[in-house]
């Protein structure tokens, strides 16, 4: 639907055009998406606390350098990389297509930087022997936490980046309009908030200072 | 309604109020680092990480997700449903601080 025939449907109210909540649909629809997931990771995330407060000797391996840094600059990369999606999206919404495109191309170049420092982390994790069963600091639930939250994180931001790139050339192409890239925005701001809570749970709660 | 226009809100957000959002993330970010760095003990520490932590979420869900702008009616569909179930899930915490008293 185009952009005008949108703003026509929305108008005419008894020509059964009404959109719910005054949204179009495939916004209302990610929104949905949206909360079901956030229930999936509230649950782990629930679950990750109450077993670590219920196993004794839970190992706290996190050097403030380079793992907290990393992370640190982790979290501010998937940061900044919301505001390049905001700003793409108040310039898809002026018809700035240049600069939606290329907004949509830095926000997905902040989730490829996040997913490379990540990657580089789990190795040195795994090269230590943490692994998704295995954790020879303790309790093996340790890194079947850790790598759960981190890895479906992960999965979301390798699937947002996927959409942000797909978003980006069908904007170029005028095949989608600037409700798809704002959608396309939420779920990328879904994937940041989620790391919200993942970095202090996990990260900042298991510093060990020497 | 008439005067609806694609966005059923007043236009994008100014680049001065993304911006300021975007700075106090970072800089709630850096303080919950800062703790971190500080160690606070584990109680005081959770309890202030998950504070800060909401006041995050808050954040993005209200600004850069818009939701601060949107019809009333969408956000109590979405948020109040959302925090009750968070919080059915929350309720069985107090579990795990009992569970290593009962010696299992």
């Amino acid at each position: 639907m185009s952009d005008s025939s949108m703003k026509e449907a929305r108008l005419q109210e008894w020509g059964g055009g009404t959109l719910p909540y005054s949204i179009p649909h495939i916004k209302l629809g990610m929104w949905l998406f949206i909360v079901s997931d956030a229930l999936t990771f509230s649950g782990l995330l629930i679950a990750y606390a109450y077993l670590r407060v219920a196993t004794p000797e839970w190992p706290t391996p996190f050097h403030l350098w380079p793992t907290i840094a990393m992370a640190s600059l982790m979290t501010f990369v998937l940061l900044s990389s919301s505001l390049t999606m905001v700003l793409g999206v108040n310039a898809a919404q002026r018809d700035d297509r240049k600069w939606t495109v290329l907004w949509t191309l830095f926000t997905a170049l902040g989730g490829i930087i996040f997913m490379i420092l990540h990657g580089q982390e789990w190795a040195g994790l795994v090269h230590e022997g943490v692994t998704l069963t295995k954790n020879p600091w303790g309790t093996p639930l340790f890194g079947a936490t850790f790598f759960g939250l981190t890895g479906l994180h992960m999965f979301h931001v390798f699937t947002g980046v996927v959409y942000l790139l797909v978003i980006a050339w069908g904007f170029s192409k005028k095949k989608f309009n600037s409700d798809h890239v704002e959608v396309c925005g939420l779920y990328w701001h879904f994937v940041d908030l989620v790391w919200m809570f993942v970095f202090p749970l996990v990260y900042l709660l298991s510093v060990k200072m020497d | 309604m008439s005067n609806d226009n694609i966005h059923s809100t007043h236009g994008p957000m100014s680049n001065r109020l993304v911006l300021t959002v975007w700075t106090w993330l970072l800089v709630l970010t850096a303080v919950e680092v800062f703790l971190a760095y500080v160690q606070v003990g584990l109680v005081l520490m959770l309890t202030l990480l998950m504070g800060f932590s909401i006041v995050k979420a808050a954040l993005i869900i209200a600004y850069f997700m818009h939701l601060r702008f949107e019809k009333r009616s969408l956000v109590l569909t979405l948020m109040p449903a959302m925090i009750i179930t968070i919080s059915l899930m929350a309720v069985f915490f107090a579990d795990s601080l009992r569970i290593l008293d009962l010696g299992l």
